[in-house]
């Protein structure tokens, strides 16, 4: 019985220590570096931003795995003194958080999703914010011959006919409707034990596919921030260009502060650090600024 | 002829020297009697010789063979320690029927199925209890389940039979079906029995032979007639009639 | 209720990975409980704290152990392992075994002053003795077992990491779940959650109602 009694002040204390660290991080746990960083950033400033004075950006894991919101937020925290609360989730999860008014604006990439949002009268205020592009990655080897098809569409055709293993997120993310969009415009129904759905992010479909040495399709950003063996075999298709928008939740309870944030993205102080983001570290800009009204 | 027979004992707890005993032996086909005061270190000696406790020292010569008690290992010991039954004050009875219980002993000595059968039934019947074989034995009242312990023990047929104040908490009734026993299994088997007790008229009755244990001592050994009426040293006079505060 | 195919497809994986899990868990952690429970030996102090350590192991570390060891890239790489359903059961072996020894222990220390000696004195071996007071501690070990159960069927991290909640083949009521608040289909996530509320009740209930006649018996 005594080691129970020498261990018990042990496990209570990791138990502890375990429940402060999930209330740290209460939407997802991609949520939690964004979060702190935005504190430090509030700490800095003399005046504290008073809770009416946040808001909460939902946005999809693309944009939070890439950085980019890292270099964005604490930008317009710190010319703004509102403070940006990021929860990065699916784009249907985010297009979810919108019609649930438990978000204040949109940063989201699928636009049949983003009009029909606007449409139902959930959102306003749609701005074009920027794109980039999605690439079809695989095996060095590439079995299905993907590199010398002609569009993404040749492609996926040239995969599901060798019956080359596939992995789709599967999630109803902005990435996944563009998967199932190429394979729309090829004519195909994907099916089989070669396509394989993850139901996961891109980060561990990316992982999937490096493990299972398969294709799959990614944006150009998360796989940029990866260290994998597998290989670009097709890019610059004009059906694999990704665009993103920002859209302000039309039952939220702060207009100003929400219509501050998207004139920020779209403004030339927000476009110019889109377009210099990831020139450090990957030799080229991940995003394009391309501001527009909608 | 010598069934048992211990050299050079000493038992310690905790540092302390709770039993020494330099030679003591048991003849085959005897009832020996254990008595002395509480805390004595009667119940150890019972314990030793059925390797339930390990000595600091001590060798022991039984059933033929001799052994080092202090180097015995539980595997090593399990030969010697099969062919003993041994009975505690408080017998814990497993979760399971009266049978089981008592075929517990040969079941582990891997006997056959349909020889268990009848050899539990006889050992319930000498016990007076074969109608409780399907009760289950934690239900049991305290003078059944000792004498179902003492059926448990027999049961596999022990040359030794060492009993630790069997008797201390039952009835009058159950006490005389228990000593019954001992002395009918005694008579048909010849076994050897060392019984620890308190009851000084019991051992009167039942024993052969008596040692009295002092303090971790062996202060007294000898038939039990002549023990207890020329009793020779101080102590056992003192304990005998009752002056020696346990 | 009522469910697409899909959805008992779910949940029968579910049931199978957790119930081989715990199978095994069992024969590896019920006797090695029962041995540290019974027997002193040089280091086991330390042993049993790392048995309790590993019983508030988090999930998800289990995971990313279990995964680099089956990557291609790792040591285990070429079983091809990972993303299977056999992985799942792996880690959560790891997951429930240090819990079925812990426990396993301590209900094997409370019976076992009673019973050991007993036992002994009547010629039990080794083996014999871990087995007889086993099942003498059995009321302990099944609870222990009903915790392991809800541990594993609910746990999401591990089997996420190593599954990799690919559709018809590793894809469980935990890793649906998630998908489908992810993807916003709260009503779906709920109804799954449910789902796995009611294997837990029937489980636990399954066990404590074996426990509760052990108990009455006790008391008759």
């Amino acid at each position: 019985m005594k080691p129970i009694r020498i261990i018990t002040p042990l496990l209570m204390s990791m138990l502890i220590l375990f429940l402060a660290a999930c209330s740290a991080a209460p939407a997802q746990p991609a949520a939690a570096p964004q979060q702190a960083s935005s504190t430090e950033t509030a700490a800095k400033q003399p005046q504290s931003a008073p809770a009416d004075n946040e808001i909460v950006l939902a946005t999809t894991t693309s944009t939070q795995d890439s950085g980019l919101l890292d270099v964005l937020i604490p930008a317009f925290e710190a010319k703004s003194g509102i403070k940006v609360k990021v929860v990065a989730v699916g784009t249907g999860q985010a297009i979810k958080l919108g019609e649930d008014g438990n978000a204040d604006v949109l940063l989201v990439h699928s636009r049949s999703a983003e009009d029909a949002f606007v449409s139902k009268g959930f959102g306003v205020n749609a701005y074009d914010v920027m794109y980039n592009q999605f690439l079809i990655v695989g095996p060095a080897g590439d079995p299905a011959g993907v590199t010398s098809a002609k569009t993404a569409a040749d492609a996926f055709a040239r995969i599901a006919e060798k019956q080359a293993l596939f992995i789709s997120r599967g999630d109803d993310s902005g990435t996944d409707k563009k998967e199932k969009s190429i394979w729309k415009e090829a004519g195909i129904n994907p099916d089989g034990t070669w396509y394989l759905s993850s139901g996961q992010g891109m980060g561990a479909t990316l992982q999937m596919a490096d493990e299972k040495q398969a294709y799959t399709l990614t944006d150009e950003a998360t796989f940029l921030s990866r260290k994998l063996n597998l290989q670009v075999l097709m890019q610059g298709d004009k059906s694999l260009l990704n665009p993103y928008g920002i859209i302000q939740v039309k039952a939220t309870a702060k207009p100003d502060a929400a219509m501050q944030l998207i004139q920020f993205f779209v403004g030339d102080d927000g476009q110019k650090l889109i377009g210099q983001f990831g020139k450090d570290t990957y030799g080229k800009s991940l995003f394009v600024p391309a501001a527009k009204k909608r | 002829m010598n069934i048992l027979e211990l050299r050079d004992l000493v038992v310690r707890h905790e540092g302390k020297t709770i039993l020494r005993v330099d030679s003591v032996r048991f003849e085959q086909g005897k009832i020996y009697g254990i008595i002395g005061p509480s805390g004595a270190g009667k119940s150890t000696l019972l314990r030793v010789i059925n390797l339930l406790e390990r000595p600091a020292q001590g060798s022991m010569h039984v059933f033929g063979t001799d052994v080092d008690l202090a180097a015995l290992t539980h595997a090593k010991g399990l030969p010697i320690q099969r062919q003993m039954g041994f009975v505690a004050q408080k017998p814990a009875m497993f979760h399971a029927s009266v049978f089981d219980n008592v075929a517990m002993g040969l079941r582990y000595r891997g006997e056959d199925r349909a020889a268990i059968r009848p050899r539990v039934l006889a050992a319930l019947k000498l016990v007076d209890l074969e109608h409780a074989a399907g009760q289950r034995a934690d239900t049991l009242s305290g003078g059944e389940a000792q004498r179902i312990a003492l059926a448990r023990a027999l049961v596999y047929e022990p040359p030794l039979l060492l009993l630790d104040e069997p008797t201390a908490s039952l009835d009058p009734h159950n006490i005389a079906i228990f000593e019954r026993v001992i002395q009918t299994i005694h008579q048909t088997r010849r076994t050897t029995i060392l019984i620890v007790t308190h009851n000084l008229a019991q051992a009167r009755r039942l024993t052969h032979a008596c040692l009295f244990i002092h303090q971790g001592r062996i202060v007294e050994c000898g038939e039990t007639a002549a023990v207890f009426s020329g009793a020779a040293c101080r102590e056992l006079q003192d304990f005998i009639s009752g002056r020696m505060i346990c | 209720m009522l469910f697409p195919p899909d959805v008992w497809e779910i949940i029968w994986l579910s049931l199978k990975v957790t119930t081989t899990a715990i199978a095994i868990g069992m024969l590896i952690g019920i006797p090695f409980g029962a041995f540290l429970g019974l027997y002193s030996f040089p280091g086991k102090r330390l042993i049993v704290v790392l048995v309790y350590t590993c019983m508030g192991l988090p999930p998800v570390l289990v995971g990313v152990i279990v995964y680099l060891l089956l990557s291609r890239y790792g040591p285990l790489g070429s079983l091809s392992l990972l993303f299977t359903p056999q992985a799942m059961v792996i880690a959560q072996v790891a997951l429930v075994t240090p819990i079925l020894a812990g426990l396993t222990m301590s209900a094997v220390q409370e019976k076992e002053r009673a019973y050991r000696e007993t036992a002994k004195s009547l010629g039990a071996s080794p083996i014999q003795l871990i087995a007889t007071i086993v099942r003498e501690a059995r009321t302990g070990i099944w609870s222990g077992a009903a915790a392991a159960y809800g541990r594993a069927i609910s746990e999401v991290g591990a089997v996420m990491l190593v599954g990799g909640n690919i559709e018809h083949h590793t894809r469980v009521m935990t890793t649906a779940i998630i998908l489908e608040t992810r993807m916003g289909n709260f009503p779906a996530a709920l109804q799954l959650g449910l789902v796995l509320l009611a294997v837990s009740f029937l489980f636990n209930s399954f066990l404590m109602v074996g426990a509760l006649n052990q108990w009455k018996a006790k008391r008759r």
